[in-house]
C-alpha cells in the first residue's frame, strides 16, 4: 500500500467568492522570474492550445507537443453542437448558479462543487475572448450573438457556429498559439508523441518523446508538465473519437504515480450512425439537436423487426399502430428529449429485445415524418397556400434546420432520410473519467497538471451537451494560467532542468526497451485486430449496462487478451522510421491496462449513476438507483498490476440538495 | 466489389517512389479509408509494410486525409474529403490510382504522407488577431451584421487540407491563404491588422515555395469545403493596397 493522501486543496470560503478571493490572494510569479521558468504542454487541442498561448503571453517559456502534423488537427475540431456560457443574453433567467446547478445535477452528483462553480463563473469570459479572437459565432439579425437551448436544459445559453463550433473554437486557439510560436514564446513540436513522464525528486520535470517521422527518442525538460491529451474513448475501438485519440500520455503518468479517477464514467451518445460492417473503423455522431424534431421508435413486434432486418420491409411499411415510440411511452414528461444516458440505455433495451431495425439488429429509428407534416401544415397556413404539397413544404423547413446533418447521413449510409426514417444507435463519445486533479488542476504528482477531457474534474458521471468545449477552454485560458503559479512560485530558484540526470537516462532507456520488446514479439496478429477485440470486450461488459458477474468476466478476458498481445502481436516496419503500426501498438498496450481498470472501477461502484448503470442497482422499471450514502466519492486509482488500489475523495455537497433525477 | 489499385509507394523523401499494384475486395458501405484499412490488413497478414496515409477524424473536419484519387485531390465527389468518400461511388472491376498531394511545398514523408507545415508557417505569419487572454471586451460590445458573420464563417470552414495546392498546376496556396484573410478581415475585430496581415501572409506563402496564382480555378473545384475563389480576388486587392499604400 502506498501513502497517498488526496487533498482537493479547495480554498476556504463561500462557494460564490472562493475563486475570486483565491485569485486575489495566491502567490504570483514576477515577470522577470517567468522568463526563466519552462513549462511543457502535451496536447494542443482546445485545452492545450489555449493554455500554451496564455502562459506564453504571461511570459513563461513554453514547449508544446502534439502527435499531429499541426495543432489544428486536434479532435476538439469535431465538436458540433456548441459551447455553454452563463451570459444570460436572452434574459431567460440564466445565471452562474444555474449553470453550476445544471452541471452538478446533470453529472448525477459525482463532481466537486467548487470546481464546477468556477467553471460556470469563467464561462462568460470564454465567449468574450473567442469573439475578440475572431470566432464567427452565429448572430441574430440585430448583430448580437445568437443562442440556442441544448441538451434538455431550460435556458438558452449555448453559443454556436453552425454545426462546427468545435472547429471554430479550435482554430481560434490555434491562431493564438501560432502567434506565440511566431514570436518565439512557444517552441512547437509537431509529430512528437509523449512516451513517458520523467520525475526528478518526485516532481514532474520532463517527458520522453518519439519523433514520429524519424523514430528518434528525445528527452525534454521543464519545471513542470501539463497534460492536455483528451479522452480515452478509443479503448472501445469503435467510438466517435478520431482514430489517433489515445490514453498513453495519461496512462504513462499513472504508471509514474498519478491517479486515474472514475475511469468507468464514459458517455454513450444516443444519436450516432449505426455500425454497418466488421471493417468499420469509427462511428459518426449526429447532433443531439435532431431529437428536438425526430421521434424515436422500433416495431412493436419482433416479427416486423426481423422482416426489416432481412430487408423485406422498410420503416415506412410499418403501420402507425404497430410502432412503439418507447421514449414517449416510458418518459411522457421529457419524451424524445431525455438525457443522453437514459436515451442510450432505452435503445439498447429495445434492441436486446430483438426489435432492432438494421441488418445487425443494432439500430432504432429516428423519424422525421411527423415533423415534416407539422412544419408543412404550419407553413401552408402561414403563407395561405391553397392545395398545398405539405410534404414538400415540410421537407424544406427540415432541410433548413438540419440540412447538413441529413446530407452527412446520406453520404455515409447512402439512404435518403427525408423519405425513410434515419437509423441510429448509441456510441461512445466522451469520457468523464480521467487523471485525478485538485482544485489547482494539479495531480497528486507535484508539478504535473491535467486539463480538459484528460482530467476528471467537472462532469461527474454524465456530461451535459455543449460543456466539453467550455471546460477545455476554461481550464486553458482562465484557470491553469493562475493556478500553475501555486507550484511555480516555489520554483523560482530552481535553475533550468537538465536532461542529463540519471532519471532522464533511465526513462529514455525504458522507452527504448519497451519499443524493442514490442517489435521483437514478431507474432502473427495485427495491432488492429487486438484493438478491435479489446473494444468488443469493453463494450460488452463495461458499456451501456454492467453487472458484477460480467465485469469479472470482462476483466479476465482483457487479461487473457493482454497475454496474447505480448505473445503474438506483429508490428511491421522499423523503429527508426515513420511507422503508424508502432504508434498504434504502444497505444493499444496502454488501452489493455486501462480497460482492465475500468472493469475494476465499475465493479467497485455498487450503484447506478449517470453513464454507469449496474443492472443490480435499478428499480423494477429499470431506472437507475444511485447510492449517495455509500458512493458519493471520487474513485482515484493507483495502478498495480495485480490489484489496483482505491483512494477515495469524499464529495461534500453544501450548496445543492441531492435529488433523484426523474424524467417521467 | 473487386478493385484494382495502383498505390504510390515511397520510402522517404529521398526515395524516387513508384506505383504498386494491389487488388482489394470492398463493399459499398465502406469509406475510402476503410477500403485502405482492408488493404493494409492484407499487407500486414503477408508480413509486408502497410501503406502509410494520414487520417484522423474520418468525418471531414480535421483536414488530415489527403489522397489524390484518379487524378483528383480527395477523389471524384464534389465537396467531399477522402475520408467521407464511400465505395458505393465505385464499381466492381474499377481501377483506382492513389497518390499523395503533390507540390514543391509539400515534401513527401512516406507513401501518401506529406509535410504540410508550410501552411502553419503562413498562419504564424499573421493569421490571427493579436489579443491576449483576458483583454477582451464583452462579447456583445460590437454587433456584427448577420450576413457578414456568415460570410466570415464560410471562409473560416477551411480545414487546411491542401487540396487546393495539389489541384493547382502552379502549386499555389492562394485559396488557403485568402480564406484566412477573409475570415479575419471581414470582421471588425480583424480589420485593425488587416493590411499588415495580408502582406506578411502573402510574403510567407512565396517564401515557402508555393507557386503564383494564374486564375485557373482548379482549387475552388477540388476544395472539399467549397471555399470561394472570390476570397482570392479580395486578397489581391488588399495586397496591392498594402504594397502601394492608400486605400482599397
Ligand atoms: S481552401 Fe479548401 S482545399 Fe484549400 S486547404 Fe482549405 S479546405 Fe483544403
Ligand atoms: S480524416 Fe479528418 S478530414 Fe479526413
Amino acid at each position: 500500500m502506498s501513502n497517498i493522501t488526496l487533498n482537493s486543496n479547495e480554498p476556504k470560503g463561500g462557494l460564490t467568492n472562493k475563486w475570486t478571493d483565491y485569485r486575489g490572494s495566491m502567490n504570483l510569479v514576477a515577470p522577470n522570474n517567468k522568463r526563466n521558468l519552462e513549462v511543457i504542454i502535451v496536447g494542443t487541442g482546445l485545452a492545450g492550445a489555449s493554455a500554451a498561448s496564455t502562459l506564453a503571453e504571461l511570459g513563461y517559456k513554453v514547449k508544446a507537443f502534439t502527435f499531429h502534423d499541426s495543432p489544428r488537427r486536434a479532435h476538439s475540431i469535431a465538436a458540433q453542437g456548441g459551447i455553454n456560457a452563463a451570459k444570460n443574453y436572452q434574459n431567460d433567467g440564466d445565471s452562474t448558479f444555474r449553470l453550476f446547478y445544471d452541471t452538478i445535477k446533470g453529472g448525477d452528483y459525482r463532481s466537486r462543487e467548487s470546481n464546477v462553480h468556477r467553471l460556470a463563473e469563467v464561462s462568460t469570459n470564454i465567449i468574450d475572448q473567442c469573439v475578440a479572437q475572431g470566432v464567427p459565432f452565429a448572430r441574430e439579425y440585430g448583430g448580437l450573438l445568437a443562442n440556442r437551448s441544448f441538451g434538455g436544459v431550460q435556458v438558452s445559453r449555448t453559443f454556436y457556429a453552425r454545426g462546427q463550433t468545435g472547429q471554430q473554437l479550435l482554430i481560434g486557439a490555434y491562431q493564438g498559439l501560432s502567434r506565440q510560436i511566431s514570436n518565439g514564446q512557444v517552441e512547437m513540436y509537431n509529430r512528437h508523441e509523449m512516451l513517458d513522464l520523467v520525475l526528478v525528486d518526485g516532481k514532474a520535470r520532463g517527458i520522453i518523446t518519439r519523433n514520429l517521422v524519424t523514430g528518434k527518442i528525445d528527452r525534454h525538460a521543464a519545471h513542470c508538465v501539463v497534460l492536455a491529451t483528451g479522452g480515452y474513448g478509443n479503448v472501445f475501438y469503435l467510438s466517435t473519437n478520431a482514430m489517433g485519440c489515445n490514453v498513453s500520455a495519461g496512462w504513462r503518468s499513472v504508471k509514474k504515480g498519478a491517479l486515474m479517477a472514475n475511469p468507468c464514467f464514459t458517455q454513450i451518445h444516443p444519436t450516432c450512425i449505426p455500425v454497418s460492417g466488421h471493417y468499420q473503423s469509427k462511428l459518426t455522431l449526429m447532433s443531439e439537436s435532431l431529437r428536438n424534431d425526430g421521434r424515436v421508435w422500433v416495431p412493436k413486434t419482433k416479427a416486423d423487426a426481423e422482416a426489416i432486418q432481412r430487408g423485406e420491409k422498410k420503416g415506412v411499411d410499418i403501420a402507425e399502430a404497430d410502432r412503439d415510440y418507447y421514449l414517449e411511452r416510458r418518459y411522457p414528461a421529457f419524451g424524445n428529449l431525455v438525457p443522453r444516458d437514459v436515451a442510450s440505455r432505452a435503445a439498447k433495451i429495445a434492441c436486446d429485445e430483438g426489435k432492432g431495425v438494421s441488418p445487425t439488429g443494432l439500430a432504432v429509428f429516428l423519424d422525421f415524418a411527423d415533423a415534416i407534416q407539422r412544419y408543412g401544415k404550419a407553413e401552408a397556413i402561414s403563407k395561405g397556400i391553397d392545395n398545398p404539397d405539405i410534404v414538400k413544404l415540410g421537407e424544406a423547413i427540415v432541410k433548413a434546420k438540419y440540412g447538413n446533418l441529413f446530407q452527412m447521413y446520406e453520404k455515409i449510409t447512402g439512404e435518403d432520410p427525408y423519405k425513410n426514417p434515419m437509423k441510429i444507435y448509441p456510441a461512445v463519445h466522451y469520457t468523464m473519467g480521467g487523471i485525478w486533479v485538485d482544485y489547482n488542476l494539479e495531480t497528486n504528482v507535484p508539478g504535473l497538471f491535467a486539463l480538459g477531457e484528460a482530467n476528471f474534474s467537472d462532469h461527474g458521471a454524465n456530461r451535459l451537451g455543449a460543456s466539453a468545449l467550455m471546460q477545455g477552454l476554461a481550464d486553458g485560458y482562465f484557470v491553469l494560467p493562475y493556478t500553475i503559479g501555486t507550484f511555480l512560485s516555489k520554483e523560482i530558484r530552481t535553475p533550468k532542468i537538465s536532461t542529463d540526470s540519471p532519471e532522464f537516462a533511465t526513462a529514455e532507456r525504458d522507452v527504448t526497451d519497451r519499443l524493442l520488446k514490442l517489435k521483437s514479439i514478431n507474432g502473427t496478429q495485427s495491432v488492429e485486430s487486438f484493438h478491435r477485440r479489446l473494444g468488443q470486450i469493453v463494450w460488452e461488459y463495461c458499456g451501456m449496462s454492467r453487472t458484477a458477474e460480467g465485469l469479472k468476466t470482462g476483466r479476465q478476458k482483457i487479461r487473457d487478451l493482454r497475454d496474447e498481445f505480448y505473445k503474438d502481436v506483429f508490428i511491421p516496419g522499423d523503429l527508426e522510421d515513420y511507422n503508424p503500426e508502432l504508434e498504434k501498438a504502444t497505444r493499444v498496450a496502454d488501452f489493455l491496462e486501462l480497460g482492465e481498470l475500468m472493469m475494476v472501477d465499475a465493479l467497485d461502484r455498487n450503484e447506478s449513476c449517470g453513464g454507469h448503470f449496474r443492472e443490480e442497482y435499478s428499480t423494477d422499471e429499470g431506472e437507475a438507483k444511485r447510492d449517495d450514502e455509500n458512493y458519493a466519492y471520487v474513485s482515484a486509482w493507483e495502478w498495480d498490476d495485480n490489484q489496483p488500489i482505491l483512494h477515495k475523495e469524499e464529495l461534500k455537497f453544501e450548496n445543492v440538495e441531492l435529488k433523484t433525477r426523474s424524467y417521467k | 466489389m473487386k478493385l484494382n489499385l495502383k498505390v504510390w509507394r515511397q520510402k522517404n523523401n529521398k526515395d524516387e517512389g513508384r506505383y504498386e499494384a494491389h487488388t482489394v475486395e470492398a463493399t459499398g458501405d465502406m469509406s475510402f479509408l476503410e477500403m485502405m484499412d482492408v488493404l493494409n490488413e492484407q499487407l500486414i497478414s503477408e508480413k509486408k509494410e502497410p501503406v502509410a496515409f494520414e487520417h484522423d477524424c474520418r468525418e471531414g473536419i480535421c483536414g488530415s486525409c489527403n489522397m489524390v484519387i484518379n487524378g483528383k485531390p480527395h477523389g471524384p465527389q464534389q465537396g467531399t474529403t477522402t475520408c467521407q468518400l464511400h465505395m458505393r461511388h465505385f464499381n466492381d472491376g474499377d481501377s483506382i490510382a492513389i497518390e499523395p498531394f503533390r507540390s514543391a511545398a509539400f515534401p513527401v514523408i512516406k507513401d501518401l504522407v506529406v509535410d504540410r507545415s508550410a501552411f502553419d508557417h503562413i498562419i504564424q505569419a499573421g493569421g490571427y488577431i493579436s489579443v491576449n487572454t483576458g483583454q477582451a471586451p464583452d462579447g456583445n460590445a460590437i454587433p456584427i451584421e448577420k450576413d457578414l458573420a456568415g460570410q466570415s464563417f464560410d471562409a473560416a470552414t477551411c480545414i487546411g487540407c491542401g487540396a487546393c495546392v495539389a489541384a493547382c498546376p502552379n502549386g499555389s496556396a492562394m485559396l488557403f491563404t485568402s480564406a484566412k484573410v477573409a475570415h479575419l478581415g471581414l470582421l471588425p475585430q480583424g480589420k485593425v491588422e488587416h493590411t499588415k496581415r495580408v502582406k506578411n501572409m502573402v510574403d510567407t506563402m512565396d517564401k515557402e515555395g508555393f507557386g503564383m496564382c494564374s486564375n485557373i480555378g482548379a482549387c475552388e473545384v477540388e476544395c472539399p469545403k467549397e471555399i470561394s475563389i472570390e476570397n482570392i480576388a479580395m486578397m489581391n486587392r488588399s495586397y496591392l493596397a498594402s504594397v502601394f499604400g492608400g486605400r482599397e
